[in-house]
Protein backbone atom coordinates (compact mmCIF):
# COMPACT_ATOMS: atom_id res chain seq x y z
CA UNK A 1 0.00 0.00 0.00
CA UNK A 2 1.15 3.22 -0.85
CA UNK A 3 0.58 5.56 1.70
CA UNK A 4 1.06 9.95 1.72
CA UNK A 5 1.39 12.18 4.77
CA UNK A 6 -2.07 14.06 5.29
CA UNK A 7 -0.20 16.88 5.40
CA UNK A 8 1.04 16.23 1.68
CA UNK A 9 -2.13 15.82 0.31
CA UNK A 10 -4.12 18.20 2.13
CA UNK A 11 -1.82 21.14 1.57
CA UNK A 12 0.31 19.82 -1.67
CA UNK A 13 -1.46 17.45 -3.77
CA UNK A 14 -5.31 18.82 -3.10
CA UNK A 15 -4.57 22.72 -4.45
CA UNK A 16 -2.38 20.96 -7.27
CA UNK A 17 -5.32 18.72 -8.27
CA UNK A 18 -7.70 21.49 -7.79
CA UNK A 19 -5.57 23.88 -10.14
CA UNK A 20 -5.16 20.79 -12.86
CA UNK A 21 -9.21 20.73 -12.29
CA UNK A 22 -9.21 24.13 -13.54
CA UNK A 23 -7.26 23.69 -16.41
CA UNK A 24 -9.83 23.22 -19.43
CA UNK A 25 -11.83 26.14 -17.85
CA UNK A 26 -8.56 27.87 -18.41
CA UNK A 27 -7.60 27.17 -21.68
CA UNK A 28 -10.94 28.32 -22.57
CA UNK A 29 -10.69 31.78 -20.83
CA UNK A 30 -7.25 31.64 -22.82
CA UNK A 31 -8.98 31.38 -26.26
CA UNK A 32 -11.55 33.59 -25.94
CA UNK A 33 -9.23 36.46 -25.07
CA UNK A 34 -7.39 35.65 -28.39
CA UNK A 35 -9.21 33.56 -30.71
CA UNK A 36 -12.32 31.31 -30.07
CA UNK A 37 -12.89 30.76 -33.87
CA UNK A 38 -15.97 31.14 -36.22
CA UNK A 39 -18.57 29.37 -33.84
CA UNK A 40 -17.40 30.68 -30.25
CA UNK A 41 -20.54 29.30 -28.85
CA UNK A 42 -19.59 25.74 -30.80
CA UNK A 43 -16.64 25.87 -29.16
CA UNK A 44 -17.85 26.49 -25.51
CA UNK A 45 -20.59 24.23 -25.73
CA UNK A 46 -18.38 21.15 -27.04
CA UNK A 47 -15.55 22.09 -24.54
CA UNK A 48 -17.30 21.97 -20.87
CA UNK A 49 -19.88 19.06 -22.41
CA UNK A 50 -16.34 16.87 -23.13
CA UNK A 51 -14.84 17.96 -19.65
CA UNK A 52 -18.22 17.52 -17.57
CA UNK A 53 -18.09 13.35 -19.14
CA UNK A 54 -14.41 13.29 -18.43
CA UNK A 55 -14.57 14.50 -15.23
CA UNK A 56 -17.78 12.02 -14.58
CA UNK A 57 -15.88 9.07 -15.53
CA UNK A 58 -12.44 10.43 -13.42
CA UNK A 59 -15.05 10.54 -10.57
CA UNK A 60 -16.14 6.97 -11.34
CA UNK A 61 -12.62 5.36 -11.96
CA UNK A 62 -11.02 6.85 -8.37
CA UNK A 63 -12.99 3.62 -6.56
CA UNK A 64 -11.47 0.84 -8.65
CA UNK A 65 -7.92 2.76 -9.40
CA UNK A 66 -7.67 3.10 -5.40
CA UNK A 67 -8.64 -1.09 -4.84
CA UNK A 68 -6.66 -1.67 -7.70
CA UNK A 69 -3.39 0.18 -6.94
CA UNK A 70 -3.35 0.05 -2.81
CA UNK A 71 -4.10 4.11 -2.96
CA UNK A 72 -7.30 4.40 -0.80
CA UNK A 73 -5.98 7.75 0.11
CA UNK A 74 -7.25 8.51 -3.51
CA UNK A 75 -10.93 9.10 -2.10
CA UNK A 76 -9.89 12.25 -0.56
CA UNK A 77 -10.06 13.75 -4.19
CA UNK A 78 -13.35 11.99 -5.15
CA UNK A 79 -15.48 14.86 -4.00
CA UNK A 80 -13.59 17.54 -5.57
CA UNK A 81 -13.30 15.30 -9.13
CA UNK A 82 -17.11 15.00 -9.19
CA UNK A 83 -18.02 18.66 -7.86
CA UNK A 84 -15.72 19.78 -10.59
CA UNK A 85 -18.16 17.45 -13.50
CA UNK A 86 -21.27 19.15 -11.57
CA UNK A 87 -19.26 22.51 -12.56
CA UNK A 88 -18.42 21.80 -15.95
CA UNK A 89 -21.69 20.44 -16.49
CA UNK A 90 -23.21 23.96 -15.07
CA UNK A 91 -21.51 26.05 -17.30
CA UNK A 92 -22.22 23.57 -20.48
CA UNK A 93 -26.09 24.00 -19.49
CA UNK A 94 -25.57 27.58 -18.78
CA UNK A 95 -24.14 27.97 -22.36
CA UNK A 96 -27.04 26.31 -23.20
CA UNK A 97 -29.37 28.48 -21.26
CA UNK A 98 -27.76 31.79 -22.37
CA UNK A 99 -25.77 31.75 -25.43
CA UNK A 100 -28.28 29.21 -27.68
CA UNK A 101 -31.68 29.51 -25.86
CA UNK A 102 -31.43 32.99 -24.52
CA UNK A 103 -33.15 32.11 -21.90
CA UNK A 104 -36.31 31.35 -24.04
CA UNK A 105 -38.09 28.92 -21.56
CA UNK A 106 -40.46 27.86 -24.28
CA UNK A 107 -38.01 26.99 -26.94
CA UNK A 108 -36.21 25.05 -23.64
CA UNK A 109 -39.39 23.16 -22.90
CA UNK A 110 -40.35 22.43 -26.33
CA UNK A 111 -36.70 21.11 -26.97
CA UNK A 112 -36.75 18.97 -24.00
CA UNK A 113 -39.91 17.29 -25.00
CA UNK A 114 -38.61 16.81 -28.49
CA UNK A 115 -34.77 16.20 -28.77
CA UNK A 116 -34.08 13.26 -26.95
CA UNK A 117 -30.34 14.32 -26.93
CA UNK A 118 -31.33 17.36 -25.23
CA UNK A 119 -33.92 15.15 -22.34
CA UNK A 120 -30.82 12.84 -21.81
CA UNK A 121 -28.32 16.07 -21.41
CA UNK A 122 -31.13 17.62 -19.04
CA UNK A 123 -31.36 13.65 -16.97
CA UNK A 124 -27.27 13.92 -16.66
CA UNK A 125 -27.30 17.46 -15.02
CA UNK A 126 -30.65 16.74 -13.07
CA UNK A 127 -28.59 13.51 -11.49
CA UNK A 128 -25.46 15.78 -10.37
CA UNK A 129 -27.76 18.46 -8.84
CA UNK A 130 -28.76 16.57 -5.64
CA UNK A 131 -25.19 15.10 -5.64
CA UNK A 132 -23.73 18.84 -5.35
CA UNK A 133 -26.01 19.68 -2.77
CA UNK A 134 -25.72 16.90 -0.67
CA UNK A 135 -21.77 16.97 -0.76
CA UNK A 136 -21.19 19.15 2.29
CA UNK A 137 -19.66 17.53 4.99
CA UNK A 138 -22.75 18.53 7.37
CA UNK A 139 -24.88 17.22 4.39
CA UNK A 140 -23.47 14.30 4.93
CA UNK A 141 -23.44 13.83 8.53
CA UNK A 142 -27.21 14.44 8.27
CA UNK A 143 -28.36 12.17 5.47
CA UNK A 144 -25.69 9.39 7.35
CA UNK A 145 -23.22 7.40 5.13
CA UNK A 146 -25.05 4.35 3.73
CA UNK A 147 -28.33 7.08 2.86
CA UNK A 148 -25.84 9.28 1.36
CA UNK A 149 -24.28 6.51 -0.65
CA UNK A 150 -27.12 4.96 -2.13
CA UNK A 151 -28.41 8.38 -3.37
CA UNK A 152 -24.85 8.95 -4.96
CA UNK A 153 -25.49 5.71 -7.01
CA UNK A 154 -27.44 8.82 -9.38
CA UNK A 155 -23.84 9.38 -10.56
CA UNK A 156 -24.12 6.15 -12.71
CA UNK A 157 -27.09 7.01 -14.02
CA UNK A 158 -25.96 10.68 -15.19
CA UNK A 159 -22.83 9.32 -16.43
CA UNK A 160 -24.86 6.86 -18.46
CA UNK A 161 -27.43 9.76 -19.48
CA UNK A 162 -24.52 11.77 -20.57
CA UNK A 163 -22.74 9.56 -22.92
CA UNK A 164 -26.04 8.92 -24.37
CA UNK A 165 -26.91 12.11 -24.89
CA UNK A 166 -23.42 12.59 -26.66
CA UNK A 167 -23.97 9.75 -28.99
CA UNK A 168 -27.88 10.82 -30.00
CA UNK A 169 -26.31 14.77 -30.83
CA UNK A 170 -23.38 13.42 -33.26
CA UNK A 171 -24.35 13.36 -36.72
CA UNK A 172 -22.31 10.75 -38.33
CA UNK A 173 -19.06 9.18 -36.73
CA UNK A 174 -19.52 8.17 -33.37
CA UNK A 175 -15.82 7.02 -32.52
CA UNK A 176 -15.99 9.60 -29.98
CA UNK A 177 -19.09 9.07 -28.04
CA UNK A 178 -18.56 4.83 -28.02
CA UNK A 179 -15.24 5.61 -26.44
CA UNK A 180 -16.14 7.39 -23.54
CA UNK A 181 -19.19 4.55 -23.62
CA UNK A 182 -16.58 2.18 -23.80
CA UNK A 183 -14.85 3.68 -20.84
CA UNK A 184 -17.74 3.80 -18.69
CA UNK A 185 -18.90 0.47 -19.27
CA UNK A 186 -15.51 -1.13 -17.93
CA UNK A 187 -16.28 1.46 -14.49
CA UNK A 188 -19.30 0.29 -13.95
CA UNK A 189 -18.47 -3.41 -15.10
CA UNK A 190 -15.79 -3.49 -12.56
CA UNK A 191 -18.57 -2.40 -10.06
CA UNK A 192 -20.84 -5.07 -11.03
CA UNK A 193 -18.32 -7.87 -10.56
CA UNK A 194 -17.42 -6.79 -7.24
CA UNK A 195 -21.07 -6.95 -6.27
CA UNK A 196 -21.40 -10.56 -8.01
CA UNK A 197 -18.59 -11.70 -6.02
CA UNK A 198 -19.43 -10.54 -2.79
CA UNK A 199 -22.89 -11.91 -3.26
CA UNK A 200 -21.12 -15.10 -4.17
CA UNK A 201 -18.98 -15.01 -0.99
CA UNK A 202 -21.79 -14.07 1.58
CA UNK A 203 -23.82 -17.12 -0.57
CA UNK A 204 -21.25 -19.54 0.39
CA UNK A 205 -20.67 -18.42 3.38
CA UNK A 206 -24.15 -18.32 4.67
CA UNK A 207 -24.17 -22.17 3.17
CA UNK A 208 -21.51 -23.30 5.79
CA UNK A 209 -22.24 -24.25 9.13
CA UNK A 210 -20.97 -21.70 12.19
CA UNK A 211 -18.24 -22.57 13.38
CA UNK A 212 -18.52 -24.12 16.64
CA UNK B 1 -8.36 7.34 32.20
CA UNK B 2 -7.70 9.51 29.30
CA UNK B 3 -9.44 12.23 29.06
CA UNK B 4 -8.92 14.33 25.93
CA UNK B 5 -8.41 17.94 26.96
CA UNK B 6 -9.14 20.31 23.89
CA UNK B 7 -5.69 20.86 23.27
CA UNK B 8 -4.83 17.17 23.34
CA UNK B 9 -5.99 17.64 19.77
CA UNK B 10 -3.71 16.76 17.39
CA UNK B 11 -3.02 19.97 15.10
CA UNK B 12 -3.42 17.54 11.84
CA UNK B 13 -6.78 17.09 12.87
CA UNK B 14 -8.49 20.23 13.11
CA UNK B 15 -9.43 21.29 10.10
CA UNK B 16 -7.53 24.35 8.58
CA UNK B 17 -9.74 27.63 7.40
CA UNK B 18 -8.47 27.66 4.17
CA UNK B 19 -9.85 23.53 3.74
CA UNK B 20 -13.26 24.59 5.07
CA UNK B 21 -13.21 27.40 2.93
CA UNK B 22 -12.35 24.94 0.29
CA UNK B 23 -16.02 25.05 -1.30
CA UNK B 24 -16.78 28.31 -0.88
CA UNK B 25 -14.12 29.24 -2.73
CA UNK B 26 -14.53 27.09 -5.76
CA UNK B 27 -18.07 28.69 -5.61
CA UNK B 28 -16.39 31.72 -5.77
CA UNK B 29 -13.56 31.07 -8.29
CA UNK B 30 -16.25 29.32 -10.37
CA UNK B 31 -18.64 32.78 -11.17
CA UNK B 32 -15.38 34.64 -11.08
CA UNK B 33 -14.40 32.64 -14.17
CA UNK B 34 -16.91 32.48 -15.61
CA UNK B 35 -17.44 36.40 -15.85
CA UNK B 36 -14.13 36.02 -17.33
CA UNK B 37 -14.90 33.96 -19.68
CA UNK B 38 -17.57 36.59 -20.79
CA UNK B 39 -15.41 39.52 -20.54
CA UNK B 40 -12.69 37.82 -22.82
CA UNK B 41 -15.36 37.21 -25.65
CA UNK B 42 -17.18 40.44 -25.18
CA UNK B 43 -13.60 41.71 -25.69
CA UNK B 44 -12.47 39.57 -28.40
CA UNK B 45 -15.73 40.16 -30.77
CA UNK B 46 -15.51 44.01 -29.86
CA UNK B 47 -12.10 43.92 -30.86
CA UNK B 48 -13.05 41.83 -34.03
CA UNK B 49 -16.14 43.76 -35.63
CA UNK B 50 -13.04 46.63 -35.92
CA UNK B 51 -9.60 45.07 -36.37
CA UNK B 52 -10.54 42.43 -39.76
CA UNK B 53 -12.44 43.14 -42.96
CA UNK B 54 -13.49 40.35 -45.11
CA UNK B 55 -10.72 38.88 -47.54
CA UNK B 56 -8.10 40.32 -45.25
CA UNK B 57 -6.82 37.24 -43.79
CA UNK B 58 -4.86 34.78 -46.03
CA UNK B 59 -5.96 35.88 -49.41
CA UNK B 60 -3.36 32.92 -50.89
CA UNK B 61 -5.66 32.18 -53.86
CA UNK B 62 -5.25 33.51 -57.08
CA UNK B 63 -7.75 36.27 -58.21
CA UNK B 64 -10.38 35.69 -60.68
CA UNK B 65 -11.29 38.17 -63.38
CA UNK B 66 -14.26 39.58 -65.50
CA UNK B 67 -16.82 38.78 -62.49
CA UNK B 68 -20.17 40.36 -63.41
CA UNK B 69 -22.32 41.26 -60.57
CA UNK B 70 -25.47 40.16 -60.02
CA UNK B 71 -29.08 40.80 -59.90
CA UNK B 72 -29.25 37.86 -57.05
CA UNK B 73 -27.15 38.74 -54.45
CA UNK B 74 -28.18 40.28 -51.18
CA UNK B 75 -26.84 43.00 -49.95
CA UNK B 76 -26.18 41.71 -46.56
CA UNK B 77 -22.31 42.12 -44.88
CA UNK B 78 -20.41 39.08 -46.45
CA UNK B 79 -18.94 36.68 -43.33
CA UNK B 80 -15.12 37.09 -43.38
CA UNK B 81 -12.88 35.34 -45.47
CA UNK B 82 -11.45 33.76 -42.54
CA UNK B 83 -14.83 32.07 -41.03
CA UNK B 84 -15.53 31.02 -44.55
CA UNK B 85 -12.71 29.27 -44.75
CA UNK B 86 -11.74 28.12 -41.43
CA UNK B 87 -15.36 26.66 -40.19
CA UNK B 88 -17.89 24.17 -42.81
CA UNK B 89 -18.67 21.02 -43.03
CA UNK B 90 -16.43 18.44 -45.50
CA UNK B 91 -16.49 15.35 -44.01
CA UNK B 92 -14.49 13.34 -47.02
CA UNK B 93 -11.83 15.50 -44.62
CA UNK B 94 -12.82 15.65 -40.90
CA UNK B 95 -16.11 15.27 -39.29
CA UNK B 96 -14.57 18.40 -37.24
CA UNK B 97 -15.59 21.74 -38.56
CA UNK B 98 -12.03 23.31 -38.22
CA UNK B 99 -9.99 20.73 -39.31
CA UNK B 100 -10.87 20.44 -43.00
CA UNK B 101 -8.98 24.18 -43.29
CA UNK B 102 -5.87 22.53 -42.69
CA UNK B 103 -6.25 19.03 -44.49
CA UNK B 104 -7.48 20.02 -47.78
CA UNK B 105 -4.59 22.60 -48.00
CA UNK B 106 -2.64 19.90 -50.67
CA UNK B 107 -5.49 18.60 -52.21
CA UNK B 108 -5.31 18.60 -55.69
CA UNK B 109 -8.03 20.25 -57.95
CA UNK B 110 -5.60 19.60 -61.45
CA UNK B 111 -6.03 17.65 -63.83
CA UNK B 112 -9.85 18.13 -63.14
CA UNK B 113 -12.36 17.13 -65.33
CA UNK B 114 -16.16 16.59 -65.04
CA UNK B 115 -18.15 14.18 -67.09
CA UNK B 116 -21.86 14.65 -68.25
CA UNK B 117 -23.60 11.77 -68.93
CA UNK B 118 -27.10 9.82 -68.84
CA UNK B 119 -29.95 10.73 -70.38
CA UNK B 120 -28.67 13.14 -72.54
CA UNK B 121 -27.51 13.67 -76.21
CA UNK B 122 -24.13 15.17 -75.99
CA UNK B 123 -22.35 13.54 -72.98
CA UNK B 124 -19.16 14.61 -72.11
CA UNK B 125 -16.21 14.76 -70.26
CA UNK B 126 -15.21 19.08 -69.78
CA UNK B 127 -12.09 19.87 -68.41
CA UNK B 128 -12.68 21.90 -65.47
CA UNK B 129 -10.53 25.43 -67.05
CA UNK B 130 -12.97 25.28 -70.04
CA UNK B 131 -15.85 24.81 -67.40
CA UNK B 132 -14.57 28.02 -66.20
CA UNK B 133 -15.46 29.93 -70.02
CA UNK B 134 -19.12 28.43 -70.92
CA UNK B 135 -20.51 31.36 -69.19
CA UNK B 136 -19.30 34.35 -67.51
CA UNK B 137 -18.11 34.30 -64.09
CA UNK B 138 -20.57 36.20 -61.48
CA UNK B 139 -20.24 36.84 -58.06
CA UNK B 140 -23.45 35.78 -56.26
CA UNK B 141 -23.45 37.03 -52.71
CA UNK B 142 -26.03 34.36 -50.71
CA UNK B 143 -26.91 33.57 -47.62
CA UNK B 144 -25.98 30.37 -46.42
CA UNK B 145 -28.00 28.22 -43.95
CA UNK B 146 -26.26 25.26 -42.23
CA UNK B 147 -28.91 22.27 -41.55
CA UNK B 148 -26.94 22.33 -38.15
CA UNK B 149 -28.45 26.06 -37.04
CA UNK B 150 -25.67 28.41 -38.24
CA UNK B 151 -25.65 30.89 -41.08
CA UNK B 152 -22.87 32.76 -43.27
CA UNK B 153 -23.00 35.46 -46.22
CA UNK B 154 -20.66 34.07 -48.87
CA UNK B 155 -19.45 35.97 -51.94
CA UNK B 156 -19.39 32.86 -54.31
CA UNK B 157 -18.39 33.56 -57.70
CA UNK B 158 -19.38 30.58 -60.43
CA UNK B 159 -21.76 30.06 -63.23
CA UNK B 160 -25.12 29.40 -63.19
CA UNK B 161 -25.34 25.01 -63.13
CA UNK B 162 -28.03 25.98 -66.19
CA UNK B 163 -24.98 26.91 -68.61
CA UNK B 164 -23.12 23.60 -67.32
CA UNK B 165 -26.73 21.52 -68.37
CA UNK B 166 -27.16 23.12 -71.92
CA UNK B 167 -24.01 22.20 -72.55
CA UNK B 168 -24.68 18.17 -72.40
CA UNK B 169 -28.64 18.73 -74.18
CA UNK B 170 -30.51 16.82 -71.87
CA UNK B 171 -33.37 14.48 -72.76
CA UNK B 172 -37.17 15.42 -72.24
CA UNK B 173 -36.94 11.82 -69.85
CA UNK B 174 -33.97 13.27 -68.03
CA UNK B 175 -35.99 14.21 -64.33
CA UNK B 176 -33.31 14.31 -62.31
CA UNK B 177 -29.64 15.59 -62.25
CA UNK B 178 -27.19 14.23 -60.34
CA UNK B 179 -23.88 14.72 -58.66
CA UNK B 180 -20.83 13.00 -57.44
CA UNK B 181 -17.78 14.03 -55.61
CA UNK B 182 -14.34 12.72 -56.32
CA UNK B 183 -13.11 9.75 -54.75
CA UNK B 184 -9.84 10.37 -53.91
CA UNK B 185 -9.39 8.43 -50.71
CA UNK B 186 -5.33 8.95 -50.48
CA UNK B 187 -6.09 12.39 -50.38
CA UNK B 188 -9.52 12.58 -48.35
CA UNK B 189 -8.69 10.86 -45.01
CA UNK B 190 -12.18 10.15 -44.68
CA UNK B 191 -12.94 8.43 -47.59
CA UNK B 192 -11.06 5.13 -45.52
CA UNK B 193 -13.36 4.46 -43.28
CA UNK B 194 -17.20 4.88 -43.39
CA UNK B 195 -17.97 8.02 -41.71
CA UNK B 196 -20.86 8.48 -44.70
CA UNK B 197 -21.26 6.42 -47.91
CA UNK B 198 -18.94 7.30 -50.18
CA UNK B 199 -18.66 8.92 -52.91
CA UNK B 200 -20.71 11.53 -51.72
CA UNK B 201 -24.02 12.09 -54.09
CA UNK B 202 -26.68 14.72 -54.26
CA UNK B 203 -28.88 15.74 -56.42
CA UNK B 204 -31.86 17.89 -57.51
CA UNK B 205 -34.99 17.91 -59.66
CA UNK B 206 -34.23 19.19 -63.27
CA UNK B 207 -36.42 22.40 -62.63
CA UNK B 208 -34.49 23.06 -59.36
CA UNK B 209 -31.08 22.37 -61.36
CA UNK B 210 -32.28 25.04 -64.24
CA UNK B 211 -33.29 27.84 -61.65
CA UNK B 212 -31.07 30.81 -61.80
CA UNK B 213 -30.16 30.51 -58.37
CA UNK B 214 -28.87 27.49 -58.62
CA UNK B 215 -24.62 27.96 -59.37
CA UNK B 216 -21.60 26.11 -59.69
CA UNK B 217 -19.13 27.96 -57.48
CA UNK B 218 -15.32 28.18 -58.40
CA UNK B 219 -14.57 31.58 -56.62
CA UNK B 220 -14.92 33.18 -53.71
CA UNK B 221 -14.00 36.44 -52.61
CA UNK B 222 -12.84 37.52 -56.40
CA UNK B 223 -10.50 34.66 -55.88
CA UNK B 224 -10.13 30.76 -56.85
CA UNK B 225 -12.28 28.68 -54.78
CA UNK B 226 -10.51 27.57 -51.19
CA UNK B 227 -9.72 23.44 -51.09
CA UNK B 228 -11.73 23.17 -48.19
CA UNK B 229 -14.79 25.00 -49.56
CA UNK B 230 -15.22 22.23 -52.50
CA UNK B 231 -12.81 23.16 -55.13
CA UNK B 232 -12.53 23.34 -57.63
CA UNK B 233 -15.93 23.06 -58.54
CA UNK B 234 -18.80 22.60 -56.20
CA UNK B 235 -22.79 23.22 -56.17
CA UNK B 236 -24.49 25.95 -54.51
CA UNK B 237 -28.15 25.79 -53.90
CA UNK B 238 -28.98 28.91 -51.64
CA UNK B 239 -32.39 28.12 -50.62
CA UNK B 240 -31.49 24.69 -49.55
CA UNK B 241 -29.52 23.48 -46.49
CA UNK B 242 -25.83 23.74 -46.93
CA UNK B 243 -25.33 20.03 -47.31
CA UNK B 244 -27.14 19.97 -50.75
CA UNK B 245 -23.85 22.24 -51.71
CA UNK B 246 -22.42 18.96 -52.85
CA UNK B 247 -18.04 19.62 -53.25
CA UNK B 248 -15.35 18.86 -55.32
CA UNK B 249 -17.77 17.02 -57.96
CA UNK B 250 -16.36 15.00 -60.77
CA UNK B 251 -20.19 13.72 -62.42
CA UNK B 252 -23.09 15.25 -63.51
CA UNK B 253 -25.69 12.50 -64.15
CA UNK B 254 -29.13 12.94 -65.94
CA UNK B 255 -31.68 10.11 -64.95
CA UNK B 256 -35.26 9.85 -64.47
CA UNK B 257 -35.84 8.80 -61.24
CA UNK B 258 -35.23 10.54 -58.09
CA UNK B 259 -31.14 9.84 -57.33
CA UNK B 260 -29.83 9.13 -53.69
CA UNK B 261 -28.11 11.59 -51.85
CA UNK B 262 -25.82 11.13 -48.82
CA UNK B 263 -26.99 12.31 -45.81
CA UNK B 264 -31.02 10.88 -46.72
CA UNK B 265 -29.04 7.65 -47.01
CA UNK B 266 -27.30 8.30 -43.94
CA UNK B 267 -30.88 9.41 -41.77
CA UNK B 268 -33.84 9.38 -44.02
CA UNK B 269 -35.82 10.65 -41.49
CA UNK B 270 -33.78 13.58 -40.67
CA UNK B 271 -32.51 14.36 -44.26
CA UNK B 272 -35.12 14.87 -47.30
CA UNK B 273 -34.01 14.79 -50.34
CA UNK B 274 -35.22 18.22 -51.11
CA UNK B 275 -33.91 19.15 -47.66
CA UNK B 276 -35.58 23.42 -48.06
CA UNK B 277 -34.77 25.65 -45.46
CA UNK B 278 -37.64 25.74 -43.48
CA UNK B 279 -38.56 26.99 -40.17
CA UNK B 280 -41.82 25.62 -39.91
CA UNK B 281 -40.30 21.72 -40.29
CA UNK B 282 -37.62 21.04 -37.56
CA UNK B 283 -34.88 18.63 -37.80
CA UNK B 284 -35.63 15.86 -34.95
CA UNK B 285 -31.97 17.29 -33.33
CA UNK B 286 -32.62 20.97 -33.90
CA UNK B 287 -35.30 23.47 -34.19
CA UNK B 288 -35.02 25.10 -37.21
CA UNK B 289 -36.61 28.52 -36.60
CA UNK B 290 -33.42 30.39 -35.37
CA UNK B 291 -30.01 30.46 -36.82
CA UNK B 292 -26.79 31.31 -35.54
CA UNK B 293 -24.95 34.16 -38.06
CA UNK B 294 -21.34 33.24 -38.18
CA UNK B 295 -19.53 36.70 -37.32
CA UNK B 296 -21.81 37.84 -34.99
CA UNK B 297 -21.27 38.67 -31.38
CA UNK B 298 -21.52 36.09 -28.36
CA UNK B 299 -24.36 37.83 -27.14
CA UNK B 300 -25.79 38.63 -29.90
CA UNK B 301 -29.41 36.69 -30.81
CA UNK B 302 -30.26 34.78 -33.20
CA UNK B 303 -31.56 35.24 -36.75
CA UNK B 304 -34.71 34.03 -37.61
CA UNK B 305 -34.36 31.30 -40.07
CA UNK B 306 -36.38 32.60 -43.55
CA UNK B 307 -38.51 30.03 -45.35
CA UNK B 308 -36.31 29.00 -48.15
CA UNK B 309 -33.83 31.17 -46.81
CA UNK B 310 -35.37 33.83 -47.60
CA UNK B 311 -35.67 33.22 -51.43
CA UNK B 312 -39.25 32.21 -51.48
CA UNK B 313 -40.22 35.11 -54.05
CA UNK B 314 -37.97 33.68 -56.51
CA UNK B 315 -38.43 29.87 -55.98
CA UNK B 316 -41.99 29.17 -53.63
CA UNK B 317 -43.29 28.46 -57.24
CA UNK B 318 -40.76 25.51 -57.66
CA UNK B 319 -43.08 23.71 -55.30
CA UNK B 320 -46.56 24.31 -55.63
CA UNK B 321 -49.00 21.92 -54.76
CA UNK B 322 -46.47 20.02 -52.27
CA UNK B 323 -46.66 19.23 -48.61
CA UNK B 324 -43.27 20.69 -47.68
CA UNK B 325 -43.53 19.07 -44.01
CA UNK B 326 -43.78 15.61 -46.10
CA UNK B 327 -41.30 16.29 -49.02
CA UNK B 328 -38.93 17.57 -46.28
Amino acid sequence: MISVPDKVLRFGMKPLVFLICLGPLATLVWKAMHDLGANPVDVITRSTGKWTLTFLLITLAVTPVRKLTGMPWLIRFRRMLGLFAFFYGSLHLMTYVWLDKFFDVHAMLHDIAKRKFITAGMTAWACMLPLALTSTTGWIRRMGGNRCQKLHRLIYLSAAAGVVHFIWLVKADLRRPLTYGAVLVVLLGYRFATWLAGHAKAKASSRQPAPA
Amino acid sequence: MLIKKPNDVPSSEITSKSTYMNRRRFMTGALVTGAAVATGLYIRKNDDGQVSTPGSVEASGEKLSGIVKSQYSTTEKPTSLKDITNYNNYYEFSTDKYEPAGLAKNFRTRPWTVSLDGLVKKPRRIDIDSLLKIAPLEERIYRHRCVEGWSMVIPWVGIPLSALIKQADPLPSAKFVAFETVMAPDQMPNQKRDVLQWPYVEGLRMDEAMHPLAILAVGLYDEVLPNVDGAPLRLVVPWKYGFKGIKAIVKVKFVDKMPPTTWNIMASNEYGFYSNVNPNVDHPRWSQKKERRIGDSLFAPKHDTLMFNGYGDQVASLYNGMDLRKDF
